[in-house]
């Protein structure tokens, strides 16, 4: 009875924020997410942050972090992300990312199928990342270049899915516990352009007469659910459970993730947004420097991979590597994403807002792609991405740059719980470092 | 070996085998004015062109030709020599397309030289990708021009990759302003014997040929593991297995033996009619000769290890395994075979055989004094080798080895040559070598390097400031965001 109450302990302790100890993180060059400060100090309370700034003093009794010659920025937001959502990609029951039931697009809620034990995290959190939107995947958009090494020899293209909705996206943080969930539900996503043409049938205006149509039957239930209850509403093309999910969409109050890469499909999409009143993000958008007057006129925000330059499908001819700087000079907000579906390279969305940087992109554009204004675009700014008081205190401390791949986290802070600097990964290594050794390397730790 | 058994070849074979003895090499590439004497050879066995088998070993030969190029010293930079060296201030001079000398600042600069100022910057050899597939999955990744995977039987050890080759792959000209001067073409991975690589100087070019790296031997792309089981498998063919891909490498060893030994039966005796020639067993028997080089796209241990035992059961040697996700587990045994590992650093866990790919990887394998590589396998990777290496540093210095960037840099130069059999000719900066440069603006170990200027064979063939060296492909005309669509400059 005794070892049952203290692990029932165990479990509650590791399902709430602890309360760690009050650290202050002294004389480092901090990255606030907006701004710099040369060198002060952060202090962490009670899993916030309490204070920061050029001339705040450790409080006594604190924990302190001499961070002379380091880095101190936030942690990292990844976007468009499979964190959590699944471990092997190629192995399919891992994967909870994506479904094909006939009956469900819009209403699939991910959070359900999140691991806190996923190997995926604490690899991420070694690369600064400490919070990530994970998104779910629509079967029907994969498109464009196709990795020879995933799918060597295997004919691609012949999902067929009869939903317009890849489902809800959820907020995680990567903190070491069992709850990772912060927010289910924050957004819809759905593909447009190329990808959802194949969805809506082969061409683009089908799909958006569908989804126009889409969005009236959902209105049109809402307003007689009564009604549709008794069956005295006409037939609507989709499940209840897909209409209930999308009334806030429709309503404009979730938003809408709409992955879109080519030039005039964006217009199309700003188009339906303020004709229907939806809100959306722009996901993609290899071509959105084309219109980035447009965009950012829209107040749609945008997250993007810097890296994407290659005419890799036909809808992304106009790709370049100034796109993150101009949408950025227009106007736009914009949030860098990690590579690969950010899971196993998620820890790369730092390179990748470095090599925007490289490209033109103010420096702390970049930081505030990484950190502030993922959290702005999906309602999360009260809750993370600054250093700044009363922000849950997502802290990494890095031996220099955060974006240079020579710098590396020396302390990780996710809501004021210090966080081991191990993995798998290291653990591998370790295992097989150079040493003299009788037994094989499975008698390793 | 039994090359022995080869007695009584052509001429032509003849020296090809004396050549293999000697430097290793054999079927390369070829060069514009190749010397081999292949019609004199058919004549004289009286067998009509194209059916000697091994005969003509460049038969799609080199046309390319360097660009125009000028005598030049760079100067000031900090220049990491691909050799271990380091050197401040800095002095490489390239006269006619070869590097004539590197130092320190009193290096004497020849006359008639142009000198330029490289003061604040660094200065790399030109960097090799030893695995891509640009050209054969060009952009846009479109059904009509993936042409990297001839998925319709576990051994096309027949295809050639430089048959699939696109050179309007606006992915050339990307990786070129990355500083990549060099790269292995590689076939896909979905066969048990993908066919043969070409080896590519990154040169703008109408023509495969034209960007067909003279002399530079042959590979065969092998592949281990999950691909070619589950292509095969999910066919209900074999490979459907781990033993049956081994079983199939076998049989097909065995088949070229038999083969490479009817030839010389023929060869020796000029009796009855010469036997088919077959052009699957030909590279096979190329590879069993030792005069194409293996490619192995193998993830695991102790499939690598399996993959060694079964070189050794038939008489090979493998000169790379690529991926290598767990070269890292075995690298002793890698440097006492003598073998590169070409891998990745930051690519893991997107199936089983990488699920222990580790950023430490080549900095392990490394230390353990084995050969190490960081190559692509990707269009977008290609552009920044330098920043997966620099990943890959970080990542080594981290688990506490100590390794210097002068040496790092190997990775993607001279190790990288070597695993694809050019290290004599390119991939450091030494004396003689082909004058493939890069000029950084910053050390190219840091993410905001670019790539200031690229020379290859001494020309000048990528400038980022100066469009008129920023080479377009022909695909890349008239489209969205081109600078004639949006008139004015992109």
């Amino acid at each position: 009875m005794r070892r049952l109450i203290l692990s029932a302990v165990v479990a509650l302790s590791l399902a709430t924020p602890a309360l760690a100890q009050t650290v202050a993180i002294t004389n480092g060059r901090i990255l606030t997410g907006s701004g710099v400060i040369e060198r002060g100090t952060v202090v962490i309370d009670n899993g916030r942050i309490a204070a920061v700034g050029p001339n705040v003093t450790a409080p006594a009794g604190a924990e302190v972090i001499d961070a002379a010659g380091q880095v101190v920025a936030p942690g990292f937001v990844a976007v468009d992300s499979g964190l959590a959502g699944t471990e092997v990609s190629a192995v399919y029951d891992t994967n909870d990312l994506r479904q094909r039931s006939n009956t469900l697009s819009a209403a699939f809620d991910l959070s359900y199928g999140l691991d806190p034990w996923s190997f995926t995290l604490p690899v991420a959190r070694l690369g600064g990342i400490t919070r990530a939107i994970v998104v779910p995947n629509h079967p029907g958009s994969s498109g464009g270049h196709v990795h020879e090494h995933e799918t060597a020899g295997a004919g691609h293209g012949g999902y067929h899915d009869p939903g317009l909705f890849a489902g809800q996206a959820a907020v995680i943080h990567l903190a070491r516990g069992t709850d990772i969930l912060v927010q289910p539900r924050v957004a819809m996503v759905a593909p447009f352009g190329a990808a959802g043409a194949r969805v809506a049938g082969g061409a683009r205006g089908a799909e958006f007469t569908l989804f126009r149509e889409t969005l009236r039957e959902v209105r049109l239930y809402a307003r007689n659910r009564a009604a549709y209850d008794r069956g005295d509403l006409r037939d609507l093309s989709l499940s209840r459970a897909d209409l209930e999910a999308l009334i806030p969409v429709a309503e404009g109050r979730m938003p809408l993730i709409v992955t879109v890469h080519r030039a005039q499909d964006i217009r199309q999409v700003l188009r339906l947004a303020e004709e229907e009143g939806v809100k959306v993000i722009l996901d993609g958008a290899e071509e959105g420097w084309l219109v980035a007057g447009e965009i950012a006129a829209a107040g749609v925000p945008v997250l993007l991979n810097p890296l994407t330059n290659l005419p890799a499908s036909f809808e992304t001819r106009a790709a370049t590597m100034q796109n993150a700087a101009r949408l950025h000079a227009a106007g736009v907000l914009i949030a860098i994403k990690g590579n690969e579906g950010s899971v196993h390279r998620a820890r790369e969305a730092r390179y990748n807002a470095g090599n925007a940087v490289a490209n033109g992109l103010p420096y702390e554009a970049a930081i505030a792609a990484l950190t502030v204004n993922p959290a702005r675009i999906f309602g999360q700014q009260n809750r993370f991405g600054a250093i700044a008081p009363g922000q849950e205190a997502d802290v990494v401390v890095w031996s220099g740059d955060p974006l240079e791949p020579l710098s590396q986290p020396t302390a990780i802070f996710i809501r004021g719980q210090a966080q081991p600097l191990t993995a798998r990964n290291l653990e591998l290594r370790d295992r097989y470092r150079p040493a003299e050794r009788a037994y094989p390397p499975a008698y390793g730790r | 070996m039994n090359r022995s058994k080869l007695r009584g070849a052509s001429l032509a074979a003849l020296s090809c085998m004396a050549l293999a003895l000697a430097l290793g090499a054999c079927a390369t590439t070829g060069t514009a004015n190749g010397s081999a004497p292949t019609e004199t050879a058919s004549r004289d066995n009286g067998l009509p062109p194209g059916l000697e088998s091994g005969a003509d070993p460049a038969p799609y030969p080199s046309t390319y030709q360097p660009l125009p190029r000028r005598d030049a010293a760079i100067v000031g930079a900090t220049v990491l020599t691909a050799t271990g060296q380091q050197i401040e201030g800095g002095v490489v001079v390239m006269t006619d397309g070869r590097v004539a000398a590197v130092g320190g600042p009193d290096t004497p600069i020849p006359g008639g030289h142009e000198v330029i100022d490289a003061r604040g910057r660094w200065v790399t050899p030109g960097i090799i990708d030893a695995h891509s597939h640009l050209g054969v999955y060009p952009s846009p990744g479109v059904q009509a021009l993936s042409d990297g995977n001839e998925a319709t039987n576990p051994n096309t050890a027949q295809v050639w990759a430089e048959h699939s080759l696109w050179p309007q792959d606006p992915g050339f000209n990307a990786a070129r302003a990355g500083g990549v001067t060099t790269l292995l073409i590689l076939p896909g991975s979905a066969n048990l014997f993908g066919g043969r690589s070409v080896t590519v100087r990154n040169v703008p070019s109408v023509t495969m040929q034209g960007m067909k790296f003279p002399d530079a031997p042959y590979g065969l792309k092998m592949a281990c593991g999950e691909n070619p089981s589950r292509v095969y498998g999910n066919r209900n063919q074999s490979p459907a297995t781990g033993m049956g891909n081994v079983a199939g490498y076998r049989r097909a060893f065995i088949e070229a033996r038999n083969y490479a030994r009817r030839w010389a039966e023929w060869r020796e005796n000029g009796e009855g009619n010469p036997p088919t020639r077959d052009l699957q067993l030909e590279t096979l028997a190329g590879v069993l000769a030792g005069d194409i080089l293996v490619q192995n796209h193998c993830y695991r241990a102790d499939e690598m290890a399996v993959m060694l035992d079964l070189a050794d059961e038939f008489g090979y040697r493998v000169t790379t395994f690529h991926h290598a996700s767990e070269a890292y587990k075995i690298a002793d045994l890698l440097r006492e075979e003598d073998i590169c590992a070409a891998t990745w650093t930051g690519w893991w866990g997107f199936k089983m055989e990488a699920l222990d790919g580790i950023e430490e990887n080549a900095a392990l394998v490394h230390a353990a004094g084995a050969c190490a590589v960081i190559h692509s396998d990707d269009d977008t990777l290609t552009q920044r080798l330098n920043q997966e290496a620099a990943a890959a540093l970080s990542a080594g210095r981290r688990a506490g080895l100590q390794i210097s960037e002068a040496e790092a840099i190997s990775w993607i130069t001279s190790n990288a040559a070597r695993a694809i059999g050019v290290g004599d000719q390119t991939g450091s900066l030494e004396p003689g070598k082909r004058a493939d440069v890069v000029i950084w603006s910053a050390n190219p170990f840091s993410i905001y390097a670019r790539a200031d200027q690229v020379f290859i064979d001494g020309a000048l063939t990528y400038d980022r400031n100066d469009p008129a060296y920023q080479p377009r492909s022909d695909f890349e005309l008239g489209q969205p965001g081109s600078p004639a669509s949006l008139g004015g400059a992109r």
